[in-house]
């Protein structure tokens, strides 16, 4: 079941605010959830599942610091950068039987672009902090997202193109990748050679999520231990409330992008339900996979492992990630040459 | 970065005194090229409180339970060697089921001790997981230590003469039950520790000191064991009961075949002497004498005693970081003349000059915390005058104790 927004003004605007709201409130839930995941595997009991919303509210009703080396422009900047580019993401991706709210006006590729802003929104913050914590904080930001983007390109790439290759048009949109409109998957394309591919890749994006997040092992910019918040470390109230919300965002952003990208099904395609009863199971079904991507690339990732220097991030994800990523494309351009399998 | 080291700019980074990778305050300033440590200086003394002026202002019976709270984890230790130190001068005999008593309550100190690191390493590494799990084996100790002395910090069971409470044959049960615990979870401990993939490339080949230099900057307890000197007051010098327990020095080649010195085989080090210790305590109940636990009973009776001797005297302890020193000399007055604390991370702390030369940031929690610092046990003066605090230089400090020295002679 496929809902179509118009293009008008007004249901633009409509949508982005439902969007946003969408976004900041299943962030802060999910945040809660993986907090509480997290804990019960650490055998604690963890904080209510509502935690996040009076940290936040908390954050907000205070009063923001800046220090007296920040530049004060850049510095309050940033974290509403950091949470409307997050927001902006969500735009572009497909949510259950939804489609996005966009759709048209841009593609796999902008997301990939616009996955970057809200870590430049916090570097620039971070070096406009005026802190060596935060500057160094700021490099490492850098340098983890320079060692992430090429293992995140493959996988993206490689899905477009194996679409592409089994001819299907517009191949780059998120709403033709997700099949919200056709059925038509990346996994009833490819055969078998193409399936173990998409499971690398699969793989990949799962290890570029906490790299995205900066979660454990990846949190080398925050690195608590070491940096004590790294760029975070002098952001205090209000903007550290809103980089809170953009985190909670960028999660399901990302959730959401590994959702329309290798998890694409909807419960109407194999059951027969009224338009709107479609619409929400297709919506729950969507948050139960947000959820069970958040649970496999951050939770149970972040709880068995320590954190990497920064020099293992970048040779981890250049060489072994990459690699392994590589390999995926290049089961995928064979299954294609091939002409392996497809239902088409 | 790219331009920070093309230029060789170097920006200072302080950590501390206040910090999150400090459990307690020292003040450490970083020269870094980049991501890479050129310089290292630090401040110790933040956390002075004046325990030895305390001190030389009570009795014996007092500073005992004084020294209980010199430090939060290794309390026995202080109180141990201070006893020791006192009975040496006023030649009080312990009897010989104190001496296990002792040795128990020092080893389920060395069992929490080694625990409690092993959790904040894992945190330092960004590993939670493992730090709730450390702690929560942790657990099990503390209860015992409470079940037995009635206190889970600050156990305040050792006196001078004895001890002050017995460990009777109806607390065994629970005592060789907290063994079995740790006994069946010791491998899982050290598998979790030891293989896992990210412990070791954070901890292998970091923070590294050779045998040699372990020597050269006279460290002491763990730090220096990993560095592979045989060397534990436990069976070198023997006090308490040691004397009659098998026991040897923990070597990192025991179980890795080979030592390195670097971070990894501090934790090897602590971990296998969790697992001594456990084998230490069996020991002890196996062959525990029958008898009284106190010199004598009446506290007045130790005071007199104390009061009348004069003379010098060292306690040594090996605490769980390392051997603890407690220099006491008694003129015949009811308290001290001189009290001395030397506790291990004194002579430890300077190896972190040599082990973070060269490593990353990313590096210096978990290196600062291999050494296992304790700033409470450590900072015995803090010199504020005029709101400037000085700085000695070697000269300065001979001088100063060459002063003290003749200052002492004179007394006597």
């Amino acid at each position: 079941m496929v809902m179509m927004l118009g293009m008008d003004p007004i249901s633009i605007i409509g949508g982005t605010v439902a969007v946003a709201l969408f976004g900041i409130l299943a962030g802060l839930v999910f945040m809660g959830v993986e907090r509480k995941f997290a804990a019960h595997m650490q055998a604690r009991i963890g904080p209510p599942i509502r935690q996040p919303f009076r940290d936040v509210a908390k954050l907000l009703s205070k009063d923001s610091i800046v220090p007296e080396n920040a530049i004060p422009l850049l510095f309050n900047m940033a974290p509403v950068l950091a949470l409307a580019s997050s927001i902006v993401i969500l735009l572009y991706i497909p949510l259950g039987g939804f489609l996005p709210v966009l759709a048209g006006y841009g593609d796999l590729i902008l997301v990939m672009y616009l996955l970057t802003v809200p870590a430049l929104a916090l570097v620039a913050g971070g070096f406009a902090s005026g802190s060596p914590y935060a500057t160094v904080g700021s490099q490492r930001e850098m340098v983890t997202m320079m060692s992430y983007e090429l293992p995140l390109a493959i996988a993206v790439i490689a899905i477009a193109w194996r679409l592409a290759a089994a001819g299907i048009a517009d191949p780059f949109s998120l709403a033709t990748i997700a099949g919200t409109a056709t059925g038509i998957t990346i996994w009833s394309v490819a055969g078998p050679l193409g399936i173990i591919g998409f499971v690398l890749l699969l793989i990949v994006l799962a290890w570029v999520t906490p790299a995205e997040l900066s979660r454990v092992p990846c949190d080398t910019p925050e690195a608590e231990t070491e940096l004590c918040g790294g760029l975070l470390v002098e952001y205090s109230g209000r903007n550290l409330g809103l980089f809170y919300l953009a985190q909670g965002v960028k999660t399901v952003a990302m959730a959401a992008l590994a959702v329309a990208l290798f998890l694409p099904w909807n419960i109407s395609w194999y059951v027969a339900l009224s338009p709107n009863a479609a619409l929400v199971a297709d919506f729950a079904f969507f948050l139960l996979k947000l959820m069970v991507v958040i649970f496999f690339s951050v939770s149970v990732i972040r709880v068995g492992m320590a954190r990497f220097r920064i020099t293992h991030v970048v040779s981890i994800y250049w060489g072994y990630l990459g690699g392994l990523g590589l390999l995926g494309l290049l089961c995928v351009v064979l299954d294609a040459s091939l002409g392996g399998g497809g239902m088409l | 970065m790219s331009e920070d080291s093309k230029n060789k700019a170097t920006f200072n980074v302080p950590i501390g005194p206040v910090h999150p990778a400090l459990k307690e305050p020292i003040l450490f300033t970083f020269k870094m090229d980049g991501e890479l440590v050129e310089e290292v200086d630090f401040a110790p003394g933040k956390c002075h409180r004046g325990i030895e002026w305390m001190g030389m202002r009570r009795n014996p019976v007092q500073i005992v339970h004084l020294t209980d709270r010199i430090c939060g984890i290794c309390g026995v230790s202080h109180s141990l060697a201070f006893a020791r130190a006192v009975e040496q001068i006023a030649e009080i005999e312990v009897p010989e089921r104190a001496h296990y008593v002792r040795t128990i309550i020092a080893e389920y100190e060395r069992l929490q001790s080694h625990l409690l690191w092993a959790g904040v390493a894992a945190h330092e590494l960004g590993f939670d997981t493992l730090f709730f799990l450390a702690w929560r084996v942790r657990e099990e100790s503390m209860d015992v230590i409470e079940y037995l002395t009635g206190n889970r910090v600050n156990y305040g069971i050792v006196q001078v003469g004895g001890v002050r409470r017995d460990f009777t044959e109806d607390q065994f049960p629970r005592i060789e039950a907290s063994l079995q615990y740790y006994e069946d979870i010791a491998a899982k401990l050290l598998k979790l520790f030891l293989e896992d993939k990210t412990i070791q490339i954070r901890c292998k080949q970091c923070g590294v000191m050779s045998k040699r230099e372990a020597l050269e900057l006279c460290t002491v307890g763990p730090t220096a064991r990993a560095s592979g000197v045989a060397m534990d007051v436990r069976s070198d010098s023997p006090y308490a009961a040691y004397g009659d327990l098998d026991i040897a020095p923990v070597l990192p080649h025991h179980y890795l075949g080979l030592t390195n010195g670097d971070v990894y085989d501090r934790i090897v080090v602590r971990l296998l002497e969790v697992v001594q210790s456990v084998d230490l305590i069996r020991q002890c109940l196996a062959n525990m004498p029958p008898g009284e636990v106190l010199w004598e009973k009446k506290y007045p009776k130790i005071l007199a005693a104390c009061k009348k001797a004069t003379g010098e005297a060292v306690g040594r302890v090996e605490a769980p970081r390392g051997e603890c020193l407690h220099y006491v000399r008694m003129d015949g007055n009811p308290s001290p003349q001189t009290w001395k604390v030397k506790a291990s991370t004194y002579s430890n702390q300077l190896s972190w000059l040599k082990m973070l030369k060269g490593e990353q940031i990313a590096d210096i929690p978990i290196v600062v915390a291999s050494i296992d610092p304790c700033m409470s046990c450590t900072d015995r003066v803090a010199v504020v005058r005029d709101d400037r605090t000085d700085i000695l230089t070697k000269a300065d400090l001979h001088r100063l104790s060459v002063e003290k020295t003749r200052r002492l002679a004179q007394w006597s």
